[in-house]
């Protein structure tokens, strides 16, 4: 791993709120190698919402630079952004977002639909993926057949199909039970192995334990950058009691 | 990404959403019905009398022999005799500048009889001018000749019903036939017109000779004398203003006639072409006037696709926020919704055109009009509908693809 995925340099970012401008975040410098995987923690308002828009280039920065994968974008033009989130992003949300009434095959291949992929291209990958996340059997089933474990893996397909350099994640174990929250972090752990750079924000300690790196943010600033030797959640659900699994 | 992947979302949120598509549809579905119903039966009434004008024959102008006022009564058009034949070649001689022709004509009843077979009918004496000024053509046999003209020969060209009603599905051609027993030998056929605006049959008619009918079958010796006749039938030259040329003819025939000024005409003219012109105008205006009516219902239609189509935007504001983050552009997510709303006023207004064409078919069928369905009424109608779906489902659109990622993610 030589060149850092991500570089940020005096990164911030102010809101206009009414008259005031509120800083969201104030000038973070940081690197993030390839293949990490890093947890960002911080109470409500500390900026790592902003910092995580920012990571997925869904926002642009008031200052500071972002280079992501080796290139500057932090002045890109927003069709160029949505290029560069289809292709180097995947994204993970804590109410899973799938596309309502569309089966999870359909709901993992749309990013690829975005890429002008033939339909059998996008059958393929999408099928893959699925499979990746061990939800070969279920491709067919609307979200509402799913359950919330089963939701977040299609959702985590659907971030995976596209090969991405990082993924993103937004407390994906917020809206599940604690077991299923640790099956997700498993998969994201073995995602991990397999070479994908994971940033997971989150507010849970137990779930930022799974992560080789911790960042605290906290009045739009970092203010703790610990490197931590991870919890592999695959062992911890081998020692809880059997359960129905999700 | 390509077009039919758009089209494909688009049609698949229309499906999720059946009635209130259906609904909405609904609106442009009237619209382009009504629109198509109206221009069917405006149309159809315009070509009715365009076809009336074409029987009656281009342009044309009547001169009747007034009715007299000398008894204080007045006697019916025509019934009286001050125009003469000679009116006539001098109206067709002097205002050659604006009349195509004008042909004397006397008019008479009577019983043409054939063997056992016998039909009460109208008959004209002409001059081959007539043929010309009143667009007959034959359907069999010849015209007159000349010298049948000047000799008063005794045959007769005959209307399509009379040659029915007499000969049935013989041809007439040569066979004698009598009128108020004179026999006439039959030399021609008239190519069928069917019915005058006022609803007469124009082909229950027998013409003659103008001589022939003068001197041998009417037989009044005062008329033979003044060679007056009961019409003269004109046709204006085209381009002409007809009201011009109407001038004119007054103005000559005052002349011929030694009236003062002051004094009354002793003809009546009329101008059929100006009144059936008036007919077609009212007609179209009409039909233009339901046209209207009906585009305003296209209209309403249109700002119902509006109105469901900001609905449709505020409630899928996440997946709004999705596809940005998995790497829709906002060209791509106005192109979505935009195709979102074409394909429901496309759809909308092809369904509406096959309502519209069973509609007019039904409306025909029920209440007797004529209809005309129209090939380029069609057209509009439905790019009109496409139209509308672009127009009213540009800003809806455009307020979705200007959403923010992060702000439409967050929506709850």
């Amino acid at each position: 791993m030589s060149a850092p995925l991500i570089r940020i340099a005096g990164l911030a970012k102010e809101y206009r709120l009414g008259e005031t401008l509120v800083p969201a975040l104030q000038g973070v410098s940081l690197e993030i190698a390839r293949g990490s995987f890093v947890a960002v923690m911080g109470p409500s308002g500390s900026g790592k919402s902003t910092f995580m828009n920012l990571l997925g280039c869904l926002d642009l920065p008031s200052a500071g630079q972002y280079w992501l994968d080796g290139e500057e974008v932090s002045r890109l033009p927003d069709d160029a952004l949505s290029v560069l989130r289809n292709r180097k992003i995947g994204f993970v949300f804590q109410h899973f977002n799938l596309l309502p009434r569309t089966s999870a095959l359909d709901n993992v291949s749309l990013p690829l639909l975005y890429r002008g992929m033939t339909a059998a291209e996008r059958h393929t990958n999408a099928v893959q993926r699925l499979r990746q996340v061990g939800l070969a059997e279920r491709m067919d089933h609307h979200p509402s057949q799913l359950s919330g474990g089963q939701q977040q893996r299609v959702a985590i397909a659907r971030a995976l199909v596209g090969n991405p350099a990082l993924v993103l994640a937004d407390e994906p174990t917020g809206a599940l039970d604690s077991r299923t929250g640790i099956e997700i972090m498993a998969l994201l752990q073995q995602l991990n192995r397999e070479g994908i750079t994971v940033v997971l924000v989150t507010h849970e300690h137990d779930i930022a334990a799974y992560a080789d790196r911790i960042i605290h943010f906290r009045d739009g600033r970092v203010v703790d950058d610990l490197t931590n030797s991870r919890r592999d959640a695959g062992a911890d659900l081998a020692a809880l009691p059997a359960a129905t699994s999700a | 990404m390509n077009f039919l992947a758009t089209l494909a979302i688009a049609l698949k949120a229309l499906r999720v959403n059946k009635l209130r598509s259906a609904l909405t549809m609904l609106g442009i579905i009237i619209g382009v019905a009504a629109v198509i119903v109206m221009i069917a039966v405006g149309s159809g009434a315009r070509a009715q009398v365009e076809a009336q004008i074409k029987s009656l024959g281009a342009n044309l102008m009547m001169v009747f022999s007034a009715s007299s006022t000398h008894t204080g009564a007045r006697a019916a058009v025509g019934t009286t005799y001050s125009i003469s034949e000679d009116d006539a070649y001098a109206i067709g001689r002097e205002l050659s500048d604006v009349i195509a022709g004008a042909a004397p004509s006397l008019r008479g009843n009577g019983q043409i009889v054939f063997g056992n077979n016998n039909w009460s009918t109208t008959f004209y004496g002409v001059t081959p001018e007539y043929f010309d000024v009143r667009e007959w053509s034959l359907a069999e046999g010849r015209f007159f000749e000349p010298a049948e003209l000047n000799g008063a020969a005794k045959v007769a060209i005959i209307g399509r019903t009379v040659a029915t009603s007499l000969f049935g599905d013989e041809s007439p051609i040569d066979q004698v036939v009598r009128i108020r027993t004179v026999p006439l030998t039959i030399v021609g056929v008239l190519a069928s017109k069917g019915q005058s605006p006022g609803g007469n049959d124009l082909d229950d008619v027998v013409l003659l000779p103008i001589t022939t009918a003068r001197n041998r079958v009417l037989g009044a010796t005062a008329l033979a004398k003044s060679r007056s006749v009961g019409s003269i039938q004109i046709k204006v030259r085209e381009g002409v203003n007809s009201q011009v040329a109407e001038e004119r003819v007054r103005e000559l025939l005052r002349q011929r006639h030694r009236l003062q000024a002051g004094q009354d005409d002793d003809f009546t003219l009329r101008n059929l072409t100006e009144i059936l012109q008036a007919r077609e105008d009212s007609s179209r205006v009409m039909a233009l006037l339901l046209a209207a009516v009906a585009s305003v219902s296209l209209l309403v239609g249109g700002i119902g696709i509006m109105n469901i189509m900001l609905v449709s935007v505020t409630e899928r504001t996440r997946e709004i926020g999705l596809r940005r983050a998995v790497g829709a552009t906002g060209g791509d997510i106005l192109r979505q919704f935009l195709i979102e709303a074409i394909t429901l006023s496309l759809i909308g207004g092809l369904v509406g055109v096959l309502l519209g064409m069973g509609g007019a078919k039904l409306i025909g069928a029920l209440a007797g009009w004529p209809i005309q369905l129209s090939a380029t009424a069609t057209l509009l109608s439905v790019s009109f509908a496409a139209a509308i779906g672009i127009f009213f489902g540009y800003y809806p659109a455009r307020q979705a693809a200007r959403m923010s990622p992060i702000e439409a993610l967050r929506h709850e």
